[in-house]
């Protein structure tokens, strides 16, 4: 549970607006990963299982150097490793493979339960397990498969930046670790630039034409960024996204349609409400009464006149 | 196989019929035996405990507000597929118990026309071609099937979320809302209908019988059919 130091900006199925919003004037913060010096040691998925005081989980061996096969509730923070062929040419990348702390999250954009996941104004989404329900939605609305849950406790969990070490001014537990200094961590501006600068470097001195900054704008942009060899192929450092996108029915049919339908309901209630104040109830109308008299032909003359 | 269902639904209705009672007063007709409103009444605590979970998780405005009703939020998400599951089961009884009746015809559409007149109260009875159920109820009736159908569908696969693909469950969030609000929209006026605009009507779901005038009125061929007797004119009152 992050202290109260860092101010809250947006906060999942909230009704009403977010107090404090917009009050203080916060940095953003972004962790940029350089893939292009990562040595694979996984220090960081020791250092964030030791900070978080997880026990280790069983490894799975299926012929690569990777732990296992993806993130899981308790293992937020996985080395990805994937043998490329390209031209004769062989690499071996290996990519940090985390929560992407979008701009735009699309697990709090799905998540229907108040207050469950949260994102700072410093970037950081953050999940309040107390408030969650289990439903699964996050899971479906992250365009990067990263939340994960615990079929246990029914909670969904996931990498949160290190907000409790952010919240005091430390590092995340992951760039600590690092050795060969490929996890850099400060303010978004100066680790884009950081990025970019390293980006420029590789394409003129190393002859990776196609590096780049991974900063998906599909999302808003992302508080953890990448510098790859290849921008243009993502997913060649396993199943990265080219266009990370939330589904539109997550935004537009919760947020427009979803209280359109509300209100329609309620004009409904107080439709059929004044439809009995104005037009009254049918009740059960009594059988005719025969008209019985000594003779039944003046009856029938006097029907025959009626209009 | 319909033979088999059809002779089912009749063993239903007779052993029902054994254990609970039905007292028919004098100038009154029997219009629902016993297993139809126990069907009825279950179908009809499910709908609600599953419409108000639903609606839970459907409206963060609303999320405050019911959840408490049920436990919590996890509980709340919890119990909303089992309600749900209850309730498409005990539907499916329902269906096959009035599936004849609410079979439409074109005097069904005949009374589709004159809509304008049933909604503003223009005339005091019902034209004599109606039956035991009116087109209206009908309307209903057809409505929750096909609701029914794709609200469990895509609950399926909501529920199993992690089993199911990532396209489908998208599909399916807006779909079950969809879903779930036009059943809502049927259900306010079915409760609307069957108590404050129709008086008589909710007796005849609790105990099970109508008055003579009840069913003259409102189901003038259905009287006649019961009781042998020709409505003597249509009275436009």
């Amino acid at each position: 549970m992050p202290p109260a130091t860092m101010q809250i900006q947006e906060i999942s199925a909230h009704p009403g607006p977010v107090a404090g919003q917009g009050t203080q004037r916060a940095v953003e913060v972004c962790k940029y990963i350089d893939v292009t010096t990562c040595i694979g040691c996984k220090a960081c998925e020791v250092a964030c299982v030791e900070w978080n005081d997880y026990p280790f989980r069983e490894t799975t061996f299926n012929n690569t150097y990777q732990t296992m096969p993806s993130t899981e509730w308790n293992y937020w923070n996985l080395i990805k490793f994937v043998e490329h062929e390209q031209d004769g040419n062989f690499m071996w990348l290996m990519r940090k493979d985390q929560c992407m702390h979008c701009e735009d999250p699309g697990c709090l954009r799905a998540c229907p339960a108040d207050g469950a996941i949260i994102k700072y104004q410093n970037g950081i989404v953050d999940f309040q397990q107390e408030n969650c329900i289990g439903c699964g939605y996050c899971i479906s609305g992250c365009p990067f498969d990263i939340p994960k849950f615990n079929p246990h406790t029914k909670k969904v969990f996931k990498c949160t930046l290190c907000s409790d070490r952010v919240s005091e001014g430390l590092e995340p537990a992951c760039i600590k670790a690092c050795p060969t200094g490929c996890l850099h961590f400060g303010t978004k501006e100066d680790m884009v630039q950081i990025a970019h600068s390293r980006a420029h470097q590789l394409k003129t001195q190393s002859g990776f034409a196609n590096a780049g900054v991974y900063d998906p704008q599909s999302i808003g942009g992302t508080h953890v960024i990448y510098v790859l060899h290849d921008v243009t192929q993502p997913e060649l450092y396993g199943g990265l996204p080219a266009n990370p996108v939330i589904p539109p029915s997550y935004t537009y049919w919760k947020w427009l349609a979803k209280p359109a339908g509300l209100v329609m309901a309620a004009l409904g209630v107080l439709a059929v409400f004044f439809h009995r104040v104005a037009y009254g109830p049918k009740l059960p109308q009594p059988e005719p009464v025969p008209i019985v008299t000594e003779h039944p032909d003046e009856v029938d003359a006097a029907r025959k006149e009626k209009p | 196989m319909s033979g088999s269902v059809e002779r089912f639904d009749e063993k239903a209705r007779a052993a029902f019929g054994r254990h609970g009672r039905t007292v028919v007063h004098r100038g009154e007709l029997l219009r629902h035996p016993v297993y139809t409103r126990v069907l009825h009444w279950t179908v009809a605590i499910f709908f609600v405990l599953a419409l108000l979970s639903g609606l839970a998780i459907y409206s963060p405005w609303l999320y405050r507000w019911l959840t408490p009703l049920f436990g919590g939020g996890p509980m709340t998400r919890f119990l909303h597929p089992w309600f749900s599951v209850g309730f498409t089961i005990a539907f499916a009884f329902q269906f096959v118990n009035w599936l004849r009746p609410m079979r439409w015809t074109h005097n069904d559409s005949r009374w589709m026309k004159r809509i304008k007149a049933y909604v503003t109260n223009t005339e005091k009875t019902e034209p004599r071609d109606v039956g035991f159920f009116n087109a209206g109820q009908k309307i209903y009736f057809w409505l929750l099937v096909f609701g029914t159908v794709f609200l469990f569908i895509t609950g399926l696969v909501m529920w199993f979320d992690h089993l199911t693909p990532r396209w489908a469950v998208a599909i399916s969030y807006v779909v079950h809302d969809i879903a779930a609000l036009a059943l809502l929209a049927g259900f306010i006026i079915h409760i609307y209908e069957s108590t404050a605009q129709q008086p008589g009507t909710f007796h005849s779901m609790i105990d099970g019988t109508v008055t003579d005038d009840w069913a003259r009125s409102h189901h003038p061929a259905w009287h006649e059919m019961v009781t042998g007797q020709q409505r003597d004119r249509d009275d436009r009152g």
